[in-house]
């Protein structure tokens, strides 16, 4: 392993990581054959280690539809009883995975597998199933999980044929990336230009690889219709380049951001896998027709690696659509802007392989440090969907909610220990 | 020869890439240059032109193309770099309308593109690591808070001094640097005279009635109140006088404060008495026995030191003339007999006794080549009428003063009011333009002052007077004893020594001499001042770091 001077030293190398990765959506393949763990009764959540019981309610509810997906129980009854007594949960991250919202993932859920070009490792996420009834709100109704066994089946089983298509056997994320958030993109809240190039890409693969018509047909228009379909394959290509950022096992560069309804955590380059948690900040929410805030879930998700990863509230100023929601109303732009600069305060480097147009090209911001975050008391922004808190609903609205300070004065103080520094005064 | 590179999975808008084409098409060692994204039909383009490369099979829509011919790889690899400082994102010249913002010093001397002054006016118990930090990246201090421990301050200041930089303050309240307001300052006109003083109303006073007097400022340097004193030492003061010594701004030095303790005063008089410019000293409360001693002036008031300089470095308009060894002379032409009188008597003060003046030639005045000849005398307007009248006796004897190389200066008085010619400044204007127009055009040159007579009232305007004189390169001082003194300050510069002070530190010239780019730390009016008076500037929004607590502050320090 390598061994640095300084912190920013090695933060330098751990941004340099994020900046050189190349994340490449490889596969889609069922859960267990890329995560073995999930071949027992085990299921993974979004955020650090929560119980059954702990979890919010659209949180469970994804857990008890894994359950009956799974074919464990036969009724929610029996499904429940089984998540509560025999399902082993585990957070995400510690299998290379990230899910939005609840991010409950089980064996037979189908995963895009993203692999980083540049060290070989391999992060998962589930495939966004579009709105509505769907598993991360929540609901678990037979449609669930016959959209589940067709995204396996059919969406899945077509995309990976698809993908064998590509030279070098995988899509490229990081022009999407670029080409979206010049495009406005935040890849949190706005992901229709990131989601429209994947289609552009995949179309006319998919119609290559002899799919009979009566599949590529709703394959198609799925993908044509799901203006979000791109969310999770960032938050995986997020999730291999951190991963591979925090191999550098040095410095002060944040490698991950969660949150599991109850709390915020992250990880950090220097402190290994150790999670760093604290309350969750209140969110602040543009709410669809007849919702408030009684209404919202706590923020949760593993998400939260968008903005980790660099984008996010981090690049409002990107995001005409983001302007609405940092902005008062009255600031649009010139808040956003403002948004953007403050978050730039707290990170390494700027990565100029993805310029941002309107901010002069400033390059997305790179390596949020821990210490920068303390030292100014600027908590990263995140912009989020945010769901109802029964299981079921659904989305409620789009808000954001900052970083919660406590994990990162807690991981300053670990990493102080870690280098034998005493506090003084 | 053919230098291509395909950059990966790097996608770049083409009007941005078509932008960076053109930019380096003329580039050193580049005959042409293509960059553009791999797409095939981009590939095409670039083998239609001439530019194909086996790396083109190999490259795909997502990567990005960099082909070219160059003279040799070097070159090649020169353009790469390129290519690569343009995509790399650079703060844009600070300027325009908006103020930016920043959280923290680093952001926000990078918004400027590297800071090198800052004004400080946070609570005083922050002040010194602050301060600190500010001096760790090279930057100047003006220290505006105060609260400052005199411990600090004298840490602070000798730091600054190893470092080559100025800690102005803590509790200065005004300061000046090329024309830009530091705090509370007033708008006065950009000029000749560097200051240097305790800062405060003492600096106001003396920048507003120089600039009233038609003097203009180059800097201020403002200390605060405590560096006079036994403990600072005059640290700054010392620092200040020396920078303005070689500061090619400034021609005269103004030193203002409260007395200082006696060991700090005969070190700061030391210096000051030793620079190759003349310098002014107002030491309030300080009664000294002359008025000038060991080559410095000792003005009594405020409006006194201002006026003084003002004799000395002439005013904003003065053109600055580099006289030959040769020019020694003042020659004055006056038609006022009591205004020729009053230059007799002044340059007698000056320059020595007279000689034997030759009262029928109008001779008041006669040393060596020096002289003041009243052209109201008998001698020369018998038949002829009064030279306030008919200016032509005057005029007709200027261009011999000018063609004598021998003479520094012409020293003229123009008199106004009822009776008077209606218009003798142009008059005189239209001879000094051409004789003047006639020494340039063979390298020479010669100072030409005067002094004004007349009010606004008059029907000929003062100030429309002063004006068409100034525009002939005419330096118009605000009394006939103003002119006088200003000639002789003007031989007197001639013959001042080159400078002989040690080397201004790098960082304290670069202050005085380029526009500064400025991080205000604190009160946010000072950088809207700044900014409206067209200043590179950053707000740097301080907070106490970690919010104030101490404990995390430390465990920060220490993972820097």
């Amino acid at each position: 392993m390598a061994t640095y001077d300084s912190i920013d030293e090695a933060n330098a190398a751990v941004a340099q990581k994020i900046i050189d990765a190349q994340p490449r959506l490889v596969d889609v393949v069922p859960a267990k054959t890329v995560i073995p763990a999930l071949e027992g009764r085990v299921v993974l959540h979004a955020g650090p280690p929560i119980a059954f019981e702990d979890m919010p309610d659209p949180v469970q509810g994804a857990a008890i539809g894994a359950a009956l997906f799974e074919g464990w129980a036969s009724d929610e009854a029996s499904a429940r009883q089984v998540c509560s007594e025999e399902v082993q949960f585990a957070p995400n991250n510690d299998f290379n995975a990230v899910g939005a919202m609840g991010g409950i993932l089980s064996g037979n859920i189908p995963v895009f597998v993203v692999e980083n070009g540049t060290d070989g490792n391999r992060a998962y996420t589930s495939m966004h199933e579009g709105e509505g009834k769907v598993l991360r709100f929540g609901v678990y109704d037979r449609s669930v999980g016959d959209h589940l066994v067709w995204m396996r089946d059919v969406l899945g089983a077509g995309l990976s044929e698809a993908l064998k298509l590509f030279p070098d056997g995988g899509l490229a994320i990081n022009p999407i990336l670029a080409q979206g958030v010049a495009m406005g993109d935040d890849f949190h809240v706005r992901i229709t230009a990131a989601s429209s190039l994947l289609f552009r890409e995949l179309a006319p693969k998919l119609a290559r690889v002899g799919m009979p018509q009566e599949q590529l047909e709703p394959v198609l228009d799925f993908l044509s219709g799901n203006v979000n379909f791109f969310l999770t394959l960032g938050m995986a290509a997020g999730k291999a380049t951190l991963d591979a950022a925090a191999g550098v096992h040095a410095g002060s560069v944040v490698t991950c951001m969660t949150r599991n309804g109850r709390e915020f955590a992250i990880r950090v380059s220097g402190l290994g896998d150790r999670w760093f948690t604290g309350p969750e900040e209140k969110l602040d929410t543009l709410y669809f027709p007849g919702f408030s805030d009684a209404d919202a879930c706590p923020d949760c998700g593993d998400s939260a690696i968008i903005e980790a990863y660099g984008f996010g509230g981090l690049v409002a100023v990107a995001a005409p659509a983001v302007q609405q929601l940092v902005g008062t109303g009255e600031g649009g732009f010139a808040d956003a802007l403002a948004t953007s600069e403050e978050q730039s305060e707290i990170v390494v480097a700027d990565n100029p392989n993805m310029p941002i147009p309107n901010w002069d090209f400033h390059g997305v911001p790179v390596g949020i440090d821990i210490r920068k975050v303390v030292s100014t008391g600027i908590a990263p922004l995140i912009t989020t969907a945010v769901m109802h808190k029964q299981a079921g609903i659904g989305m409620v609205g789009i808000g954001k909610v900052r970083a919660s300070m406590p994990c990162f004065t807690s991981a300053l103080e670990a990493l102080a220990e870690a280098r034998g520094v005493e506090p003084t005064g | 020869m053919r230098y291509s590179i395909v950059k990966p999975n790097t996608y770049q808008d083409s009007l941005r890439l078509m932008q960076l084409s053109n930019t380096l098409d003329d580039a050193d060692g580049v005959d042409r240059v293509s960059i553009m994204m791999g797409t095939s039909a981009n590939r095409e383009i670039l083998r239609g032109a001439g530019l194909d490369t086996a790396d083109l099979d190999g490259a795909g829509p997502t990567d990005l193309v960099i082909v070219a011919d160059v003279a040799d790889a070097a070159a090649g690899e020169r353009l790469v770099a390129k290519v690569d400082e343009f995509l790399t994102h650079r703060a844009p010249a600070a300027g325009g309308s908006r103020l930016r913002s920043a959280r923290s010093l680093e952001r926000a001397v990078d918004i400027v593109g590297g800071a090198n002054l800052a004004i400080v006016s946070i609570p005083g118990e922050f002040v010194a690591s602050e301060v600190h930090r500010l001096l760790d990246r090279k930057i100047h201090a003006f220290v505006f808070s105060d609260n400052v421990s005199i411990s600090d301050e004298l840490a602070l200041k000798r730091r600054a001094r190893e470092c080559g930089l100025l800690v102005m303050g803590p509790d200065c309240g005004t300061g000046l640097v090329r024309g830009l307001p530091l705090a509370f300052a007033n708008v006065v006109h950009e000029g000749r005279i560097g200051l240097v003083g305790a800062s405060g109303t003492g600096l106001q006073e003396v920048m507003a009635h120089i600039d009233r007097l038609g003097g203009g400022v180059s800097h201020a340097i403002g200390l605060g109140g405590r560096d006079l004193s036994a403990e600072v030492g005059g640290i700054t003061c010392l620092q200040a006088l020396r920078a303005l010594d070689t500061d090619v701004g400034t021609d005269v030095v103004v030193l203002v404060g409260k007395p200082p303790a006696a060991r700090v005063r005969e070190e700061v008089l030391g210096v000051a008495g030793a620079l190759s410019k003349p310098v002014v000293a107002m030491l309030l409360g300080e009664r000294t026995e002359a008025d000038v001693a060991a080559d410095i002036c000792y003005p009594r008031t405020l409006e006194e030191a201002a006026r003084v300089a003002v004799e000395l470095a002439g005013t904003r308009s003065s053109r600055r003339i580099a006289l030959r060894p040769e020019q020694r002379w003042i020659k004055a032409l006056y038609t006022g007999g009591t205004l020729a009188a009053e230059a007799a008597a002044l340059l007698g003060d000056s320059l020595g006794p007279a000689g034997d003046a030759d009262r029928r030639a109008g001779f008041l005045f006669r040393s060596d080549g020096h002289e003041v000849i009243d052209l109201g005398d008998d001698v020369y307007t018998r038949g002829r009428p009064h030279p306030m009248i008919d200016p032509a006796v005057r005029t007709a004897r200027i261009a011999a003063v000018m063609d004598d190389p021998e003479n520094a200066v012409l020293l003229l008085d123009v008199v106004l009011g009822h009776g008077a010619h209606p218009d003798p400044a142009g008059v005189l204007a239209a001879v000094i333009g051409d004789g003047l127009a006639g020494l340039h055009a063979r390298g020479r040159d010669l100072a030409v002052v005067a002094s004004v007579c007349g009010t606004e009232g008059d029907p000929q305007s003062a100030s429309a007077q002063t004006r068409t004189l100034e525009r002939a390169g005419v330096a118009v001082l605000p009394s006939n004893a103003a002119a006088v003194r200003y000639a002789v300050a003007i031989l007197r510069r001639r013959g001042a020594s080159p400078v002989a002070t040690s080397a201004t530190p790098e960082p304290i010239r670069r202050l005085l001499a380029e526009p500064p780019r400025i991080v205000n730390i604190g009160l946010r009016g000072f950088a809207e001042n700044l900014l409206q008076m067209g200043a590179q500037v950053v707000q740097y929004d301080w907070r106490p770091v970690a919010g104030g607590d101490r404990r995390l502050q430390s465990l920060i320090d220490a993972l820097s």
